[in-house]
């Protein structure tokens, strides 16, 4: 594998758009990655899409339809949550490979107001337990609860951190911050998570350029390396066909990715990670190795993970607030990332940052980590 | 509130909601059942066409599982979707076989106060529905073991 880069990144602001369809929201996010790489679609050799709830209805080639039809190749993608991300390694490893030299990864989904997601089916739901996400995470919140006493308080502390993140970002569905007791105090939607510690649902797209060294140079671009690109599926544990385990294969991709990159989660300037639900980022922090493990809730109430602490996660709002239209998601940590490492992020923007890491899961189980360097 | 299925009553059938519930009869308990690989000791809920864990094609034997178990974790689910009445608490019972089972418990109230992990559970069935034939469906919970 060569080395890759990133020269383009877009986002269009996540929020709900019941007037225009999936392929135009990602030709908009498409044609704002390639403005922002200096580029047009005529430049580009592959395309590959990742969308969820469209997976039938080849929605890389609408996007081509809509933007410029050159007849490249063009893959779609499902991987649940992960679904963006996967979209994204599967371009990296067309340039990487030497297959083309320049590629473009875009993430779509139109959801509107989905409701609640998962569930495995009326027929058994509330009889059976509950397959709801809202439901699975509370059981991965409450796991950690049993094994380390860590408190509601401390599981609302993320989308008190996350909401005040999403005030300064001008793309994120929601920028209203939230404290502590309007948190604690929302409507429960599936204990411990209530109402604020649960992702929306919603519509949007987002889209990157990958490049070989080559194509890199002559960009003119602040060179943003892709460092690691990993994905893993959940191995066998004792529990994982009943009670979904987002932990271990998250814990593998890191090491995985640590190693490709040849950097540690201590040279990390920032994480955007997958906060489906507030119980999933506190969880995160121990499996990425940002803190040891049970030390996630005293991370939180010390501000170790905030805007200007010692590793800040979720400074675009993460899921909670930014949103979460799921084929997008993977793509969008990507543009955040990229965004800061290349100093343009704005009034977020975390000072000097070198290293970054995107983590997604997508239940069921998917996990992706890409680790960018400046 | 719990429910023996009546075998044949009134020329009406039952059946259980998912295949791993056997439902007794002529005095035996309901019970559930797992499908344990030979090679490695895995036990699984429900058919295998391979063990996720050793990778061994089988054999696997059904064995019978115990009717009780300890709460590892759970939820109080408060916004489901329509028509299932809320709250409920779902949980994630460890069975001795080593297995767990997800279901919903019952005969407890809906407070994390009133939950504590490791609780001993009890499996009991009750008729949940009719199906389109007009058989009663019966569905396995766990309550407080007594």
């Amino acid at each position: 594998m060569r080395d890759v880069y990133v020269v383009g990144v877009s986002m269009i602001k996540f929020g709900r758009y019941p007037d225009t369809d999936v392929a135009a929201l990602g030709a908009q996010a498409a044609l704002l990655a390639l403005k922002d790489a200096g580029m047009s679609i005529k430049d580009v050799q592959m395309l590959a899409s990742g969308n969820l709830f469209q997976a039938n209805a080849t929605v890389g080639q609408r996007i081509m339809q809509q933007i410029g039809q050159t007849g490249i190749p063009v893959i779609n993608v499902t991987n649940a949550c992960a679904t963006g991300s996967t979209a994204f390694r599967e371009a990296y490893f067309a340039v990487g490979s030497g297959e083309v030299e320049v590629a473009m990864a875009v993430g779509s989904e139109q959801m509107g107001k989905a409701g609640l997601l998962g569930g495995a089916g009326e027929s058994v739901e509330g009889i059976l337990g509950s397959g709801l996400m809202p439901a699975i995470f509370g059981y991965a919140g409450l796991e950690h609860m049993r094994t380390y006493g860590t408190t509601m308080e401390h599981f609302a502390k993320v989308s008190v951190k996350n909401h005040k993140h999403s005030a300064k970002n001008p793309l994120s569905q929601y920028q209203n911050e939230v404290s502590l007791d309007e948190v604690l105090n929302a409507r429960m939607v599936a204990y411990p998570n209530t109402l604020y510690m649960c992702c929306p649902t919603g519509d949007g797209a987002a889209a990157a350029i990958l490049v070989s060294e080559a194509v890199m140079k002559k960009s003119g671009s602040k060179p943003v390396k892709i460092a690691a690109s990993v994905l893993t599926s959940d191995p066998w544990t004792a529990r994982d066909l009943t009670l979904p385990d987002v932990n271990t294969l998250t814990r593998n991709a890191a090491k995985i990715a640590y190693e490709k990159a040849g950097v540690g989660p201590e040279d990390l300037d920032l994480v955007e990670c997958h906060d489906c639900f507030a119980t999933a980022e506190l969880l995160h922090y121990e499996n990425l190795g940002l803190c040891k493990d049970g030390e996630a809730g005293r991370g939180l109430d010390e501000g170790w993970f905030g805007w200007g602490g010692r590793t800040p996660v979720n400074v675009s709002g993460g899921l909670l607030s930014k949103g979460h239209p799921l084929g997008a998601t993977g793509i969008a940590n990507i543009f955040e990332v990229t965004t800061h490492l290349r100093g343009q992020a704005g009034a977020r923007q975390v000072e000097n940052a070198k290293v970054g890491l995107a983590h997604v899961i997508g239940l069921g189980s998917a996990c992706t980590i890409n680790i960018l360097t400046a | 509130m719990t429910q023996q299925p009546q075998a044949v009553a009134e020329g009406k059938k039952v059946r259980p909601i998912v295949p791993f519930l056997r439902l007794g009869g002529n005095g035996e308990k309901p019970y559930l059942v797992g499908q344990k690989c030979a090679a490695c000791g895995a036990v699984y809920i429900g058919s295998r066409v391979a063990c996720g864990k050793c990778t061994a094609t089988g054999p696997f034997n059904e064995i019978r599982l115990s009717g009780t178990g300890m709460l590892y974790v759970y939820t109080i689910v408060y916004q489901s979707v329509p028509g299932i009445k809320t709250p409920y608490v779902a949980g994630i019972v460890d069975l001795p076989e080593g297995v767990s089972v997800s279901c919903t418990v019952i005969d407890v109230e809906p407070d994390p106060r009133k939950l504590p992990f490791d609780m001993p559970l009890e499996m009991v069935t009750q008729k949940v529905r009719e199906d389109k034939e007009g058989n009663d469906v019966i569905a396995f919970f766990f309550r407080p073991a007594r």
